[in-house]
């Protein structure tokens, strides 16, 4: 059950449109004060979960608490939480400043109170001095700070963010991250933040939800959900995996004996073990980063193979290469971080890479 | 020919073709003559004096106005609800339902005038400027919801999503975000239906029994020859009117656009 420390709990949430099943029975907490994300390929129902919070969507069985209380006949007008739009749904007719004191309308301090809470809130999001501009004159960043100015202002329990950096370019998106960051360890209020982008959903939170068609695939810590995600699915969608082709020889109540393809006969520890069985049979997986490739003179620190250069992509502090270790006909993904001096491989090279059975996880 | 001179000429044939009769009106208004034809013979105020003294041509002025205002208003009233039903609801056989409230922009008047008289004389409703305020709300309508649902439609339904998240109930949400931001296509609606009402002849003339309306008087001072240059001078002023009406309509419009930033996607003008 819920601790005091929950903000939000689904229990067993169910959604259907018309025939279609688009929350498949969810059941999570969200703690109070966490950057929260949900995070998915579109389609997987995250900002149908998103709106049940809100209250803009209703919910066809099960239960949403915010705070410990049922949101069931609770409108959404009457929730505490408060949302940043994908759109920013910034009120094209008013200025910045009737915007951000738009939620004030019914809050019974007198005018001048309104008019420094304003201040402050504009304050909070760097956009001091622009109270009296036109909205719609504004750029799409300025847009996301007024639309989250306008959010902060009411001091929710939670905040909804709905894909809120989509609509940025890259350079902005990186900066409103780290900005949206501070801005959540500043005021402490519950984040919870929608995104397709996995990337800035390491970066940003505290703890993700995945979900595919519906239903929550793993819940966990960014370090968790890329070290040890619980299926190939969920490792395919958060960044790069390699997969080997393996089977399994035998297995004790702490460790596993595999057969896996280039690797050969390796004993892996039973915590590296993730996921159920599956038809087309087991595989072990790795990241990019843990394949290192040995350079003239440099010896492995614990185990290394033959491989072959098949592909070289230059990214500048980065290089990618697809190699094939001895044995197997598998294109692996390998990613160096150039060092000055140290020469780009061509394709072709024959080579030897460093690896290390303790950074494998075995999904059967 | 330089290039393109075939256009030119096209295009000044088809504006030539439109607006040539129009040309016409202030002409024959000012000319002193009581027969309409070239050559002119002189200039002279007279028709428009007497314009002021023709007490059926006031009474049927009068009764147009009230029709006109009534029947857009009501038009426009009940285009908000369509529109913000269209756009906004899905609802069960919602195609077929547009479909047949749309349908008098094309039913040929005069059927449609035939049939609403032998209703209304059939349930005993007596001809009046109520009759045919009736019959130009019902195709006023299929105009003011074509306008109107441009306008709902252009409105993000998530400034509707974030009234509600920011604590406004559903009425005060439509008086503060979403009235203000259809405004110029109601104002729009509300011009272009009055336009239309205004100058509607045939359900007027079915409809209306004793009370002529404006198109109703003109068409029948047409039997008698001397007024015809008195009708040019109406039609002077009426021309003008018009004019006008579009001009200060597309100011709002445009005025409405550039206050909520929107892009500018045609009008009137």
């Amino acid at each position: 059950m819920a601790d005091k420390n929950t903000m939000i709990e689904f229990r067993d949430v169910h959604k259907y449109y018309g025939d279609y099943h688009a929350l498949r029975g969810i059941t999570a907490e969200i703690r109070a004060g966490e950057f929260f994300s949900l995070l998915g390929p579109s389609g997987c129902g995250k900002t149908t979960l998103l709106r049940t919070i809100a209250g803009f969507e209703g919910i066809s069985s099960g239960a949403v608490l915010i705070d410990g209380k049922s949101m069931a006949e609770v409108p959404a007008n009457k929730r505490p939480t408060n949302m940043v739009f994908q759109s920013y749904a910034i009120f094209p007719h008013l200025t910045v400043e009737q915007n951000v004191g738009f939620g004030l309308r019914r809050d019974p301090r007198t005018a001048a109170e309104k008019a420094r809470a304003v201040e402050e809130a504009l304050e909070m999001v760097n956009l001091k001095g622009y109270g009296g501009r036109a909205a719609h004159a504004l750029s799409g960043g300025q847009r996301q700070r007024v639309a989250l100015a306008r959010a902060l202002i009411l001091k929710p329990k939670v905040l909804l963010l709905d894909e809120p950096l989509s609509a940025l370019d890259k350079k902005m998106r990186e900066q409103m991250q780290m900005e949206l960051i501070k801005l959540q360890r500043q005021v402490g209020i519950t984040f919870i933040l929608v995104t397709h982008d996995q990337e800035e959903a390491l970066v940003m939170s505290d703890r993700i939800a995945v979900m595919f068609e519906g239903e929550v695939a793993q819940l966990a810590d960014p370090e968790t959900l890329y070290r040890r995600p619980n299926s190939r699915r969920v490792a395919d969608f958060i960044g790069t995996m390699n997969f080997l082709p393996a089977s399994i020889l035998a297995e004790t109540a702490d460790t596993v004996e595999v057969e896996a393809q280039g690797f050969g006969r390796l004993t892996l520890d039973a915590g590296q073990v993730t996921g159920a069985a599956t038809a087309s049979g087991a595989n072990v997986g790795f990241r990019p980063e843990t394949l290192t490739i040995l350079f003239d003179g440099q010896t492995a620190p614990d185990r290394e193979s033959k491989a072959t250069v098949v592909e070289v992509v230059y990214y500048g502090d980065m290089t990618y290469y697809d190699i094939r270790l001895e044995g197997s006909d598998q294109p692996l993904r390998l990613s160096m971080r150039n060092v000055f001096g140290r020469p780009v491989l061509d394709i072709g090279t024959e080579t030897r890479v460093a690896w290390s059975p303790g950074a494998l996880v075995l999904f059967r | 020919m330089m290039k393109g001179g075939w256009f030119r000429v096209y295009a000044l044939g088809y504006l030539l073709f439109l607006y040539a009769p129009i040309i016409l009106l202030p002409i024959f208004a000012f000319n002193d003559a009581a027969v309409v034809a070239f050559p002119l013979s002189g200039t002279t105020t007279k028709w428009f004096a007497q314009l002021m003294n023709e007490p059926s041509l006031h009474i049927a002025l009068k009764n147009s106005l009230t029709i006109s205002v009534c029947s857009s208003v009501m038009a426009t009233i009940l285009g908000i609800f369509a529109a913000r039903a269209t756009t906004r609801y899905r609802f069960p056989f919602k195609a077929g339902i547009m479909g047949l409230v749309m349908l008098p922009l094309v039913l040929p008047e005069i059927i449609l005038a035939v049939a609403l008289l032998v209703v209304l004389l059939g349930i005993g409703v007596p001809l009046s400027i109520f009759t045919v305020i009736l019959g130009h709300v019902l195709i006023c309508t299929p105009f003011a919801i074509a306008i109107l649902s441009a306008a709902f439609q252009a409105l993000d339904q998530s400034l509707e999503e974030a009234a509600y998240d920011l604590g406004e109930g559903p009425v005060s949400t439509f008086r503060l975000i979403i009235l203000p931001l259809v405004l110029p296509g109601i104002v729009s609606s509300l011009l272009i239906t009055f336009t239309i009402s205004l100058d509607e002849f045939i359900l007027a003339f079915f409809l209306a029994g004793s009370e002529a309306t404006l198109p109703v008087y003109i068409f029948s001072q047409f039997r008698f020859p001397n007024s015809v240059p008195v009708i040019m001078a109406l039609g002077t002023i009426l021309v003008l009117m018009s004019i006008t009406l579009l001009a200060i309509a597309e100011y709002f419009r445009r005025r409405g656009i550039a206050k909520s930033g929107g892009k500018d996607t045609g009008g009137f003008l």
